[in-house]
């Protein structure tokens, strides 16, 4: 409980979210149960073994290690309707975040949110479904816990990318990269035509438990696509595996 | 900017299609309606604009004035095209080819409008009259009087095409299909068998087509709740500011009058700024006016009230005001019209105008795909709320540009960067565009990357390797020994090397 009013006190301090997060909180106080009504947005079936929910609404999930993979989680989505957008990024190109799937239309992109930051991302997360940012180099604790809280009070996802996020439920990261189709010789040929990663996601709760999988980030043709285990060469030296692979490609 | 001060060809080209088109590039072929590559192929040395509304806009207003000064009560159908009632006036210069000659007067009088490389003087305008806008329209390009009474034989032989002259609207095509060649063919159709086989935007051509349009199908004179106003505090001097802010007004007008079962076909704005200038004008459309049709109407008349005109007003708006002058009953299948936007389209557009707001105009943006090889070119980011039309299409075949996987992060712009080779020499590209050694190391900043793989070189010039190209740049990819994949550029001229974007 000690908590809690550590938490009502640091709302106090802040007025313009008081009101919708100090009903959150004591909500969250009385019914801690059931916070995500609303059905989860969909992941690509690629992502379905990492997050077998999708991404529940109201949830904080944190992406660290490549801007290919948060393009693929905001993809599926998208594509079926959800609002999305990205604060503080560089320049990401239209073309990588059209073939992950996502509706330029519906994606609104704040380069420069300068100190307004979090009232922005506040203001973003009434109504926007996916709200991906990259934190100021300092994030104030508060910041922190008032985002996540805002994210789940409007059933919005928050999509810290990069530094640790205290209050995500779940922490996804690309680890090992492997690029195929381009030359290791003197000739310069080929050219990059997918990638094989390694994305681990870890949380708590129910999540607790890490998951890994394997995947093609991006597939050939752009996009993210499972590695299907059973064409995998095997487990030789990657110049190996990139020259075969361009040649059944080519 | 082609240079266009020797009155070479030009066209105005919007998706693909040419608009307009130069005296000279007439001469060649060009016609309204042909596809750019078309009109390319007829007329190689063509030079090729997109169209500027907010300029057209800008150039009319002078006409529109002096218009005003021979008869009140104007109402422009869009930048270039605008109707009188003739009656009133004919009564004071006696007849209609004395109003005639004192519209073309008034306009040959007014400021001619040089606009530079538009190659647009507004100093001429066609002037015609009939008894309907849209014959009247049709007798201004041919700079005649239908007598009253005469419109739809004046019509009737007329393509259908003239209906819609974009060239890509279903309907004509449909009617085209149906045998249905001319106007006459197509008004000669029982009305209501048009209405209910081609919805209400047939049936408004169908009146057209006919010369009936003169008078709306009910025009009621719609409730005074109707009227939208938006305060603004404090007074905004920008064009898009404006238009952006009224974005949400315009939506509360239309979906009220739609509420009323209502369509408007005709709307009064009343701009007024902190010092009391007011600007009224009436606009008109051909069918029924969406959100983003009043939202262009605002903007065109900021554009040339603010900048257009003699005399600019001397403070920010304060105040728009948004009339319904003519309405129609709604149909029902018009609720397409306006993109059928749900609840949480309104919602993401209301926060991102809040974000808009609390940040600055040009603080949020959409991204695009347009046209170009550079995967840089490839990605524009154009302000929220504006449409993103792109320049060049991105279909277009272009050589050079790179087939997918797009990298996905973008360096704008390129960053500076050192490719090395195992002598610790810049690695260069001969005229040949041959690697005589091979990339090894990339120095990123203070970062010393060992090269694992390359690929290229990629000319990024289709002219490369013709003598007379004078920017040759190529593209190669490299990995470095971390797996992180980069596009880099290089160029012979200054033997430079730089980072345009990261596979990340």
């Amino acid at each position: 409980m000690t908590a809690e009013v550590d938490y009502l006190e640091q709302l106090f301090e802040h007025r313009e979210v008081l009101d919708l997060a100090l009903r959150e909180t004591l909500t969250g106080v009385a019914d801690r149960g059931r916070r995500h009504g609303a059905p989860p947005l969909p992941v690509s079936s690629a992502l379905a073994p990492l997050l077998p929910e999708g991404l529940r609404r109201g949830s904080t999930v944190n992406v660290a290690g490549s801007v290919s993979l948060l393009l693929a989680l905001l993809g599926t989505s998208s594509a079926e309707g959800a609002w999305c957008a990205l604060v503080g990024f560089p320049l990401v190109s239209a073309e990588a975040a059209d073939e992950y799937g996502i509706e330029l239309s519906r994606l609104a992109v704040v380069p420069a949110p300068g100190p307004g930051w979090a009232t922005a991302i506040g203001a973003l997360l009434d109504a926007v479904d996916v709200v991906a940012t990259r934190p100021p180099a300092h994030v104030v604790p508060g910041d922190v816990r008032r985002l996540t809280a805002r994210a789940r009070s409007h059933d919005s996802v928050l999509v810290p990318f990069g530094a640790d996020w205290p209050g995500a439920e779940v922490r996804l990261r690309v680890r090992e990269g492997q690029w195929e189709g381009i030359d290791v010789g003197e000739d310069g040929d080929g050219r990059l035509r997918r990638r094989r990663v390694v994305v681990t996601a870890e949380g708590r709760g129910r999540a607790a438990q890490p998951r890994t999988a394997r995947l093609w980030l991006p597939a050939a043709g752009g996009g993210i696509d499972s590695i299907d285990e059973g064409t995998v060469i095997d487990e030789g030296t990657a110049a190996d595996e990139g020259t075969v692979i361009a040649l059944r490609a080519g | 900017m082609p240079d266009l001060s020797d009155q070479g060809p030009v066209a105005v080209v919007t998706a693909n299609r040419v608009v307009a088109c130069s005296h000279a590039a007439r001469t060649s072929g060009v016609r309204r309606g042909l596809r750019r590559r078309e009109a390319q192929a007829r007329c190689p040395e063509l030079a090729v604009l997109p169209r500027n509304e907010a300029a057209e806009a800008r150039l009319f207003e002078p006409i529109v004035l002096a218009l005003e000064s021979i008869a009140p009560g104007v109402e422009v159908t869009r930048p270039g095209l605008a109707a009188i009632g003739v009656r009133g006036p004919t009564r004071y210069f006696g007849s209609e080819t004395g109003v005639l000659h004192a519209l073309s007067r008034a306009v040959g009088a007014a400021p001619a409008n040089e606009a530079p490389g538009a190659g647009i003087t507004t100093s001429t305008a066609l002037i015609g009259v009939a008894d309907g806008s849209f014959a009247a329209e049709q007798a201004a390009r041919q700079g005649v009087i239908v007598a009253a009474g005469e419109s739809p034989p004046f019509l009737a032989d007329l393509p259908v095409s003239t209906l819609d002259p974009s060239g890509d609207s279903p309907l004509i095509d449909l009617l085209r299909r149906l045998g249905l060649r001319t106007l006459g063919a197509f008004a000669a159709l029982p009305a209501g068998e048009v209405h209910t086989r081609f919805g209400p935007d047939g049936a408004w051509a169908h009146r057209q087509a006919g010369g009936h349009d003169d008078r709306p199908l009910a025009a009621r004179r719609p409730p005074a709740e109707l009227v939208a106003t938006l305060d603004l505090e404090p007074p905004v001097d920008r064009v898009d500011t404006v238009a952006f802010s009224a974005r949400a007004m315009a939506e509360q007008f239309i979906g009220d009058l739609a509420g009323h079962g209502l369509a408007c076909a005709c709307l009064e704005l009343q701009v007024l700024t902190e010092n009391g200038e007011e600007t009224v004008r009436r606009w008109r459309h051909a069918g029924v006016l969406s959100t983003v049709d009043v939202v262009d109407r605002i903007r065109w008349q900021l554009e040339g009230w603010l900048r257009g005109g003699e005399h600019p007003p001397s403070g920010g708006v304060t105040r728009l005001r948004l009339l319904p002058v003519e309405t129609v009953p709604l149909g029902v299948h018009q609720q397409a019209l306006w993109g059928g936007s749900g609840a949480d389209d309104e919602r993401a557009h209301r926060a991102l105008a809040r974000v808009q707001t609390l940040l600055g105009h040009g603080s949020v943006l959409t991204p695009m795909i347009d046209g170009g090889r550079d995967p840089l070119q490839r990605t524009r980011l154009v302000p929220w709320g504006d449409a993103p039309v792109p320049e060049h299409s991105p279909e277009h075949p272009w050589p050079g540009h790179l087939p997918a996987p797009a990298p996905s992060v973008l360096i704008d712009p390129p960053r500076p960067v050192q490719v090395l080779d195992a002598t610790g020499r810049t690695v260069t590209v001969d005229e040949r565009g041959v690697v005589p050694s091979p990339p090894t190391t990339f120095v990123l900043g203070r970062e010393s990357l060992p090269v694992t793989s390359w690929a290229g070189p990629w000319p990024v010039d289709e002219r490369w390797w013709t003598p007379d190209a004078t920017v040759k740049v190529a593209r190669f990819q490299l990995v470095d020994v971390q797996g992180r994949a980069y596009l880099v550029t290089y160029a012979t001229a200054s033997q430079r090397w730089a980072l345009t974007a990261t596979y990340d």
